[in-house]
């Protein structure tokens, strides 16, 4: 699997096979008395697209900006392609990286052409502007100025911006918030482009299915820190359970025998309702029914579905991803 | 119809910031139209009168014709007839520069010497207000035309030769000062301005996150400046001269290079402002702040030298008046460039100050 080979075709050769595209050691970042990111260890190898999932203020921001050679850390190590920030190269390693921010509003009045030609400016090596307007599926708004592009078509246009050096490592913060389903499956479609040429992405996002399409791996992270760290799949998997019911009744529900239903692994609270984590939702729901028949209440809502990132993520926060 | 690979940064980095620029037609507007527009108004009510005599009212009495007549031989005099309940209004207002009656003796007196003013001396009263130059020139003015009228002879043979000084009409002060507060108001706000908004929306932090040189970023703000520049100052001179007829006494180079000089310390004043703010609303307050005062201090629109004596040197001290000094030594007084060397080094010295710390405090994100 390990593919030292760059995108670049760099410096590859003199590298160790276990060398990774991206290391990081007891990161620490204080802003005041809160950890914004409180001892964070992480390595990231090449050709692989790492996912760090979280709710807003968990600290995903401040940990990339970190890796990105923005923002300082207070304590800790940060190596990117073997090279630690401050080491007097910064701009060479900074040919060699690439970073989408969140939030970053390119100039207004220049169209999407002129943008991309700025950025390319500013890299010794890369893809030509003519490819990379091809790759985002720019071509019809490339004379467009900034201001008039619709959310999707921005963040197409700061991913080509990104692109546009041909980067061995990239990192995305938050590619797809706030975009309709089309505009983000266009943008995925672009990652996922990269992903092709063998190039190495850190990624935040705070949707499920972002993490648990283009994530090889993914790092929950709440508060500053990691509380889980897999492949999508493990991670759904060690909640012991695949399947999850979600039922409201109507009031003077007894919970108690829930836990004797067959396959249950574990009874939530949420929303007035319950949530079940069941091994089988066949096996299960009969029994389920049978409950509340037994109490002669009135179902009121009833939901099954796989489980999710999300219920890992609650299981491990107990709290929601999203505040929507 | 595009080019192959990349071209160089700064190159790219300048032509954005003259698309921005000409793509906002507010900042076309402050920058090219305005000055002008002020240039026009403030020439136009500024303007050398042909006709500037000075207005004398001759007391609505008997024989106030005939004064009114001998006033009115003098070109520098005009006189009108008017009722005495008029005259301390007018006289107030500035619409009369001086009144002239007779004293009240004489008016006495009036049916017993009909017809005789010429011939017989009359006792005059003249009523002004003494701290208007205008009024006591007029009183002079007066006097001399009714003396001579009345055959007083002159004991010195004098006569007049009329000298046109190069640049003494206000729209000639003025055309060098609206230069001067114009570079510094494009150069602080082109620079200030731009900085601000690309740090609000975190383009500073984006491209700082590439392999970009930041001095390329800022250098790219300074050639643009050098380009719009010319179009700026050009504008003004040209509007000036065809409109107004104001001239260029010094060399064009020497007034490009002042140009360039105050240009480059205001855009650097611009980079300080903006080197910390994180709002809009902060930099516009600080630029306000600290050109405002020019705007009063520096001999603009009036000269600084009705201040006190002792600000004077804290007034040469400030850009501007540095700027505008400079200006007029070239276009009106048609000085060569050296003769400004105090002002050039004001304007270095500030340039180079401004530039150093905006470069040291300055935020990238």
């Amino acid at each position: 699997m390990e593919d030292v080979q760059s995108p670049a075709g760099g410096a590859g050769k003199e590298r160790k096979l276990e060398t990774p595209t991206l290391r990081c050691q007891g990161v620490v970042k204080h802003y005041g008395e809160v950890p914004a990111v409180d001892r964070v260890d992480l390595e990231v190898r090449q050709g692989e697209c790492f996912g760090l999932l979280g709710p807003n203020g968990a600290g995903k921001t401040t940990l990339v900006e970190i890796l990105e050679g923005l923002t300082r850390p207070d304590h800790g190590l940060v190596e990117i392609l073997g090279y630690r920030w401050g080491g007097g190269d910064d701009r060479a390693f900074r040919e060699r990286i690439a970073v989408q921010l969140q939030e970053t509003q390119l100039a207004d009045k220049l169209t999407v052409e002129e943008t991309i030609r700025l950025f390319r400016s500013f890299f010794k090596k890369g893809r030509s502007v003519e490819e990379v307007i091809e790759t985002a599926e720019l071509n019809e708004k490339r004379r467009e100025r900034v201001h008039k592009l619709s959310g999707g078509t921005k963040q197409r246009l700061a991913l080509a911006c990104a692109l546009v050096s041909d980067p061995e490592l990239l990192f995305l913060d938050e590619p797809t918030t706030g975009l309709d389903p089309q505009a983000r499956y266009k943008v995925w479609e672009v990652i996922e482009d990269f992903k092709a040429r063998r190039g190495t992405i850190v990624l935040t996002t705070h949707y499920m299915e972002e993490a648990a399409r283009l994530c090889d791996r993914v790092a929950i992270m709440d508060h500053g820190r990691f509380l889980a760290l897999d492949t999508p799949a493990a991670l759904v998997e060690s909640l012991g359970a695949r399947e999850i019911i979600e039922f409201n009744v109507k009031d003077g529900f007894d919970s108690s025998g829930l836990e004797r239903i067959s396959g249950v692994k574990s009874v939530d609270k949420k929303e007035g309702g319950y949530v079940l984590k069941v091994s089988s939702i066949s096996a299960a729901l009969p029994e389920l029914m049978a409950e509340i028949e037994k109490q002669k209440l009135k179902l009121v809502r009833l939901v099954t579905r796989p489980a999710t990132l999300e219920d890992v993520f609650m299981r491990l926060t107990g709290g929601k991803l999203r505040d929507d | 119809m595009t080019k192959p690979g990349s071209s160089h940064p700064l190159f790219q980095l300048t032509l954005s910031r003259l698309r921005e620029t000409i793509r906002e037609p507010e900042a076309i507007f402050w920058v090219f139209v305005f000055p002008v527009l002020l240039a026009l108004a403030l020439g136009i009510a500024f303007r050398e009168k042909p006709a500037s005599k000075l207005q004398i009212g001759v007391e609505d009495q008997k024989g106030a014709q005939e004064l009114a007549g001998l006033i009115s031989r003098s070109t520098e005099l005009h006189a009108v007839i008017i009722s005495p309940d008029q005259e301390a209004r007018d006289l107030r207002t500035g619409k009369l520069d001086l009144i002239v009656s007779r004293a009240s003796p004489a008016a006495k007196i009036k049916s017993a010497a009909p017809a005789q003013v010429a011939s017989k001396i009359p006792e005059l009263v003249y009523t002004y207000d003494p701290t208007r130059s205008d009024s006591r020139l007029a009183r002079l003015l007066v006097d001399d035309a009714l003396e001579r009228a009345m055959g007083r002879k002159d004991v010195i043979a004098a006569r007049d030769q009329k000298v046109t000084e190069p640049g003494t009409r206000y729209i000639d002060y003025l055309i060098p000062g609206l230069i001067g507060m114009n570079l510094m108001g494009s150069g602080m706000w082109g620079v200030g301005f731009a900085v601000v908004l690309a740090r609000t929306r975190k383009l500073l932090k984006r491209l700082a996150a590439t392999p970009m040189r930041r001095s390329h970023y800022l250098l790219g703000f300074m050639l643009s400046r050098l380009i719009f520049l010319v179009v700026e100052v050009g504008a003004l001179v040209l509007f000036a001269r065809i409109v107004f007829g104001v001239k260029v006494y010094g060399s064009l180079l020497d007034l490009a290079v002042v140009s360039l000089l105050g240009s480059m310390t205001f855009a650097g004043l611009g980079l300080l402002v903006a080197s910390r703010a994180t709002t809009i609303e902060t930099v516009s307050g600080w630029m306000n702040f600290i050109m405002l005062p020019m705007w009063l201090l520096s001999g603009t629109f009036f000269s600084y030298a009705r201040f006190p004596s002792f600000t004077i040197p804290f007034i040469r001290a400030l850009p501007l008046t540095a700027l505008n000094d400079a200006m007029r030594a070239i276009m009106n007084d048609g000085l060569p460039l050296f003769s400004s060397w105090l002002e050039m080094a004001v304007l270095i010295a500030w340039g180079i100050a401004s530039f150093a710390v905006a470069l040291r405090v300055f935020r990238w994100q």
